[in-house]
């Protein structure tokens, strides 16, 4: 009887999931969709306990309510700006949690005797589970700043992935055939993790994005894995949906760079993570015309429409805020102001909406790039604040560009384009933008605070 | 064997639904979605409670409890900072009144 209360509990708690995600889809019942998922956890945590017969109450509760308090602390604690690190972090605890039940269930199986699917599905938790988590650390670490954020590329990084690759295939064979010898899932583990780092260092930190959510989908394969060996259908279930997700917001972030996922992963691309270029210019002959927040402010006032596009600088800066102050200035007196968004501005999908709902934008004047690049040429100034590469026009043109064939937002077709950066330094592709130059661009040097700041002072000293 | 390949009808299936619901996320949730489905991979405490419920300290309730700290700081951590995040998107007033 127990058994079926169970199964119909958990069938209940992934059917919750699966509701919630869809709820996760609009901004209208998005915080619902939270609380259902929140709700679906609930009930199978509960109905665990209930059935399994709490033997050892007091580990339980310790383990529960540690993790529930750092896990608190942090979500009350962290800023949106620090957002991708938190995931990427979050991923790997994930990924040791597997790990851990894996190798626990390993030590003391629930069911004997330990057939050989069980064995094979232990052995993708334990891999999964281990490349998530080193992986993820290194992501974090990236993002964080504790490590470089340019590619590190090892002398025969290639050739040392597939030894690995081909290592974990001969320790589950040996552990397959013999697996009460304890080393062979120790070295499965061991190589896993060294996988983990080798398959991130070389990616470089404009690229974490879809790394992040690379490692997003793989914690919910990891979890799936865990129960494959478990025969639990609603990790199975849960780990799937957010294995799909994770894999989805992966190909739209290729997408939105217009590349592959091979050549994320493999290509090394990228210089170091600092936006500032040390050179000012690069060597470029072509003059460009400086101008001082007090005349961006002069145009503003003679203007009727007003995009801005908001890149990571602006973030960086925390000048969203005045930004927004700005804004509502502008929108007071009649000028219709919308922010563009291209979908790789910030560090994780969808970072910079967070960035800007933060400082009270309200989310309806925040438009996709395919729903506003058209409106450009009807536009009298494109603020463009802290962005580079993603309006970019030699994304059109220069073929031999790391960025050609990539969508950008049509700042260009503006009347006016003002662009707010702290040095004539190249984006993270490393190339020049001819915006620059042109004679309709207004460039504003500065930090991106400090200029929004003058602008909005300019405004009301008129 | 026959369990094997009932967890692999589930997972494809849930694989599937996945897609289908994920595809209709516009961009401006990616984020909360990102940080919520993290919570949702947390689901590995139901395993890990398993592996820590026994009255003994061995390694592997040890292994467990560690697994049920772990997969905790991912299910509230995530869940709260989901919530906190979606908090913040507000709908502008002044042009739904405009409008």
């Amino acid at each position: 009887m127990m058994i079926y209360l169970e199964q119909f509990t958990y069938l209940l708690a992934s059917a919750l999931f699966i509701i919630g995600l869809k709820f996760l889809g609009s901004a209208k019942t998005a915080r619902r969709g939270n609380q259902y998922a929140m709700m679906a956890m609930a009930i199978a945590i509960v109905i665990t306990l209930v059935v399994s017969g709490i033997a050892g109450p007091v580990q339980i509760i310790v383990g529960m309510v540690v993790g529930g308090l750092i896990g608190g602390v942090v979500a009350k604690k962290i800023e949106m700006t620090s957002m991708p690190q938190m995931v990427a972090l979050f991923n790997g605890f994930g990924g040791i949690a597997s790990t851990l039940v894996a190798y626990s269930e390993y030590l003391e199986p629930t069911t004997l005797p330990v057939t050989l699917d069980v064995n094979i599905t232990l052995i993708l938790s334990l891999f999964i589970g281990t490349v998530t988590l080193t992986g993820s650390l290194i992501a974090f670490a990236k993002l964080q700043g504790l490590m470089p954020g340019r590619p590190m590329v090892l002398p025969m990084h290639q050739v040392l992935n597939f030894l690995l690759m081909v290592g974990v295939v001969i320790f589950g064979v040996m552990y397959v055939m013999a697996p009460d010898v304890p080393m062979w899932p120790l070295l499965i583990i061991a190589a896993a993790a060294v996988f983990g780092v080798t398959f991130v260092i070389p990616i470089g930190g404009a690229d974490m994005p879809v790394v992040i959510a690379l490692l997003n989908s793989y914690s919910g394969l990891a979890a799936s894995a865990t129960g494959f060996v478990l025969s639990n259908n609603v990790l199975i279930i849960a780990g799937a949906l957010v294995g799909a997700s994770g894999l989805i917001l992966t190909q739209l972030m290729c997408d939105a760079m217009n590349r592959s996922l091979f050549n994320v992963l493999f290509g090394a691309v990228g210089t170091d993570d600092s936006t500032g270029d040390a050179g000012t210019g690069g060597g470029e002959q072509k003059t460009v015309t400086r101008y001082t927040a007090e005349d961006a402010a002069m145009i503003m006032d003679t203007v009727q429409s007003v995009i801005i596009v908001p890149g990571y600088g602006l973030a960086v800066a925390q000048a969203q805020h005045v930004l927004h102050e700005m804004a509502e200035m502008l929108t007071s007196r009649g000028i219709d102001v919308k922010y563009a968004i291209h979908p790789v501005a910030g560090r994780m999908p969808g970072h910079m909406n967070v960035l800007l709902a933060e400082a009270n934008v309200p989310y309806d004047v925040l438009y996709e790039m395919d729903d506003i690049n058209d409106e450009f040429q009807n536009t009298d100034v494109a603020l463009i604040i802290g962005a580079n590469d993603v309006v970019n026009p030699a994304a059109r043109t220069k073929k031999d560009s790391p960025l050609y064939g990539m969508p950008i937002l049509n700042v260009d077709y503006a009347r006016t384009v003002m662009f707010v950066k702290r040095s004539m330094g190249a984006g993270f592709a490393g190339e020049a933008n001819p915006l620059f130059f042109d004679d309709k661009t207004m460039m504003v040097f500065g930090d991106a605070k400090a200029v929004v700041t003058g602008l909005v002072k300019s405004l009301k000293e008129e | 064997m026959e369990s094997l390949i009932v967890s692999i009808y589930v997972f494809t299936l849930a694989v599937f639904i996945g897609f289908e619901l994920i595809t209709k996320v516009p961009p401006l949730l990616h984020t909360p979605l990102m940080s919520g489905s993290n919570a949702i991979s947390g689901i590995t405490v139901v395993g890990a409670l398993l592996a820590a419920n026994a009255n003994n300290w061995k390694v592997s309730t040890i292994l467990g409890v560690l697994a049920i700290a772990f997969a905790m700081i991912n299910v509230i951590g995530g869940f709260m900072v989901t919530d906190r995040m979606l908090g913040m998107f507000k709908k502008d007033k002044k042009t739904e009144k405009g409008a």
